[in-house]
């Protein structure tokens, strides 16, 4: 079980922050999520998002350990 | 130093107690954003951030700051959570031998933080929430300082 965190509009959309999903790799959690909710699926292949494995951004699939932390980070805009 | 607050702040003290005691610094720049209202609304500003990621990743940029405008100190304090219009959302000074690094140091963080730290910006309007991506003009501001030479004459 990874635990998954979505930010910004990605949160507003899933109607969550935070929940265990499982899955052995961002591909498989990502499947997982767009079959549970199809806009959000959509979204997270979306422009400018970017993924983070335990607070490291990585591109592309990796494999997720067991308690891994996995988020979907929108385009970010602060100040 | 770098730090995130749900708490209203008050960027004159800010500005105050970073400026103390410093006999070595020729110049201190420093910049102060607020959250803005259009006329007659009433909007709020809710900042997300990714607790731990965000604070590392804003170091990671003002180390950068420190070395290529050779700084002898900066501050960086980043609201979250609701901010009222009036408010301070940002504050940002630096501390340089001579005036030029100051100022383009403090330039470069603010870039910086508009389009590239991990915040996530909603806005509440008459018209409800509405979330806020950097705007095409915010990424031509963070291009100016790939292109430009790391260099800056003091």
């Amino acid at each position: 079980m990874a635990r998954v965190l979505l930010f910004g509009r990605l949160a507003d959309l899933a109607g969550w922050r935070e929940r265990e999903i499982e899955g052995d790799s961002l591909f498989a959690l990502k499947t997982r999520l767009a079959e549970d909710n199809e806009a959000l699926g959509e979204a997270l292949s979306g422009p400018g998002v970017q993924v983070a494995l335990d607070q490291e951004i990585v591109r592309g699939d990796a494999p997720v350990t067991a308690r891994a932390e996995v988020a979907f980070l929108p385009p970010m805009s602060g100040g | 130093m770098i730090r995130l607050t749900d708490q209203p702040f008050e960027p004159g003290s800010l500005l105050t107690g970073f400026s103390k005691g410093r006999t070595e610094t020729g110049a201190i720049a420093s910049f102060t954003g607020l959250a803005r209202a259009e006329a007659g609304s009433t909007t709020t500003l809710t900042l997300e951030a990714y607790p731990g990621f965000t604070e590392r990743a804003i170091q990671a940029i003002a180390d950068q700051a420190r070395t290529r405008f050779a700084l002898q100190d900066l501050l960086i304090l980043h609201r979250i959570g609701d901010i009222a219009p009036g408010e301070a959302i940002v504050f940002v000074a630096t501390a340089a031998p001579h005036r030029r690094a100051a100022f383009e140091a403090c330039d470069f963080l603010m870039d910086y933080l508009k389009s590239r730290a991990p915040f996530w910006k909603k806005e509440t309007g008459p018209d409800g929430p509405r979330w806020i991506e950097p705007r095409d003009q915010d990424h031509a501001d963070i291009a100016r300082w790939d292109t430009q030479g790391p260099e800056t004459k003091p």
